[in-house]
């Protein structure tokens, strides 16, 4: 009795499983007949010259497939907005994504993770990719200011002088993140700048630190949750937290600018469509979408 | 019906292979590590790492106090559970049976509406007493214990239920008291399911993640247990990947000597 129960469960999960694999073909199937729709007009904002530029020119074939973006934390809601732009271009191109802190990103690429292009929020992880030979060079693409930011009610915090008070629960992204790095450098330079809060500042600082986050959206659910009395996030990120936070600048004198470089991976397929992600972002249409999140372009 | 020999051989040959690749998909990542870790030359100086050692001895203390609450609190519960015929047992019995099927993310959430700074218990508790759950080595302990313990309760749960209940009522019979006959009769009986879920209890709270990343935070030598100082080191910490590596291999080590330990307490169990 139970042999032939064991038999019937067994055809059964045989036949599920045919059933599953089939599934999958046509699914395969079906997206491979999806074939790219009329182009439709892109978004109002770019000015018909710039629009132009980025239209695939005629004759040339046009762009399909995956491509792969491994992008830090903080760009998160501005690739999106970007990827539905250029996927509105570039109708046979699928942008797909992974986003964490660039220091994870830059370890699964070195481990080989199929990635076709990778923006880091900083350039310390970039070189880390360079380095181990995964990419060859890198274009800074975009700039982003470090911000306080406290829960919008009952924060201890109300100035950034406030940081070194005893008893502040404070949350940071982890040294090896670049939000992380950067925080970290903001501090330093606080304790060294000769009118500043003292040359011990940072190390109280630290001593009120709670938890190091993976990534500065951990930094800012931390935050935006009231678990931390204070974070520090991009400028973008607190934009996007909206009334959740309350945002404290960091003082011009002790802040840093932080630097977004993307860079093609070597050796992936699709690079064609890759280096059309890289120039989009790079292109005026590209840098609007950037800016319309806050973030700034880079230096000339 | 005569099956043919044939087809005996087919499926002998049929299992064995599916047996054979089943088993490779087991042996092939432990290899991995452990290869991996040979070849770093860094594996062996990393281990005297204090980052390494810290998030060790939290791993083992954390995981310890949470067998131990959970054998205290969970005992009663599972016999409960097995003997007793109360309203809202299956709602009960369904309830501990949660954690076990929900992601231990949900479980960090779920933990800081309740015990977070806004959490309905948490907020009035800090405005009480000052005391906020978040970011400490209790909270460690609150994650692991709300994922790990349901797989005690279920596996003690299962013994208290194999065992015939007519064997406590003959020692009832002959006098022996309720608390007597419950570690005389019922644990010894109960003995390999208890051991089961303790195994699976510590091991899930040594493995625990994500709860303890939303509740508990990722601080070393506080909150920073094993498998967060792991993922750490892959994201980048200055452990780096060949920490993350070291790390694995000790969490493997310590893994292996506690299911030995355990293997030799249920043989000693059966001896006596």
């Amino acid at each position: 009795m139970s042999l032939a129960n064991h038999g019937t469960i067994f055809l059964r999960a045989a036949a599920l499983s045919l059933l599953a694999v089939l599934g999958g073909g046509l699914a395969q199937a079906c997206g491979g007949e999806d074939d790219s729709p009329p182009p439709t007009a892109t978004s109002g904002a770019s000015t018909p010259a710039t629009a132009m530029a980025s239209t695939p020119t005629p004759g040339l074939v046009p762009l399909r497939g995956e491509i792969v973006v491994f992008a830090a934390s903080s760009l998160i809601d501005a690739f999106k907005a970007g990827a539905e732009v250029f996927e509105t271009r570039h109708p046979g191109v699928k942008v797909t994504f992974n986003f964490a802190s660039s220091s994870a990103l830059a370890t699964q690429i070195n481990e080989g993770a199929p990635a076709g292009v990778f923006a880091s929020a900083d350039l310390a992880q970039m070189k880390n990719v360079i380095d181990k030979g995964a990419a060859a060079e890198s274009t800074i693409f975009a700039t982003n200011v470090p911000v306080l930011v406290t829960p919008a009610k009952g924060s201890a915090v109300t100035s950034f002088e406030d940081l070194a008070k005893p008893g502040v629960r404070l949350v940071l992204a982890g040294p090896e993140v670049p939000i992380g790095r950067y925080s970290r450098q903001v501090l330093d330079n606080a304790s060294a700048a000769a009118s500043g809060p003292g040359p011990d500042f940072g190390k109280r600082v630290l001593d009120n630190l709670k938890s190091n986050e993976a990534n500065v959206r951990g930094v800012l659910a931390k935050v935006q949750l009231g678990e931390a009395d204070a974070g520090i996030v991009y400028t973008t990120d607190a934009a996007i937290a909206g009334s959740d936070v309350k945002v404290i600048e960091i003082p011009l004198a002790w802040n840093v600018t932080a630097e977004y470089p993307i860079a093609i991976l070597k050796d992936r397929p699709n690079a064609a469509a890759a280096e059309a992600w890289v120039e989009f972002l790079l292109s005026p249409d590209g840098q609007a979408v950037l800016r319309e999140f806050g973030f700034g372009s880079p230096a000339p | 019906m005569i099956d043919s020999p044939r087809a005996d051989r087919a499926a002998t040959v049929t299992i064995a292979v599916l047996a054979v690749a089943f088993a490779l998909f087991f042996v092939l990542p432990l290899a991995g590590l452990i290869v991996r870790a040979i070849e770093e030359e860094s594996t062996w100086s990393l281990l005297k790492e204090p980052q390494v050692r810290q998030a060790l001895g939290l791993s083992l203390w954390t995981s310890t106090v949470t067998v131990a609450l959970t054998v205290v609190f969970g005992t009663p519960v599972a016999y409960i559970l097995a003997r007793g015929r109360f309203p809202g047992r299956a709602f009960l019995d369904a309830l501990i049976d949660l954690p076990i099927v929900l992601p231990p993310t949900v479980a960090g959430v779920a933990l800081l509406t309740a015990f977070g700074r806004r959490g309905i218990i948490g907020e009035p508790i800090e405005a009480w007493t000052g005391y906020a759950f978040s970011f400490t080595t209790t909270a460690v302990v609150m994650a692991q214990l709300l994922v790990a313990a349901p797989f005690y309760v279920r596996a003690a749960k299962s013994g208290f239920e194999s065992m015939d209940p007519q064997v406590e009522r003959v020692a009832y019979t002959l006098g022996a008291s309720r608390v007597r006959t419950f570690f005389r009769i019922t644990v010894p009986q109960a003995w390999p399911a208890l051991l089961a879920g303790f195994v699976l209890c510590w091991a899930r709270s040594m493995g625990e993640l994500g709860a303890t990343l939303i509740f508990a935070g990722n601080l070393e030598g506080k909150t920073q247990t094993m498998p967060l100082a792991i993922i750490s080191a892959f994201e980048g910490s200055s452990l780096g990947l060949a920490g993350a590596i070291a790390l694995s291999l000790i969490l493997l080590v310590v893994a292996f000597l506690v299911l030995v330990v355990f293997r030799m307490a249920g043989r000693w169990a059966r001896w006596t």
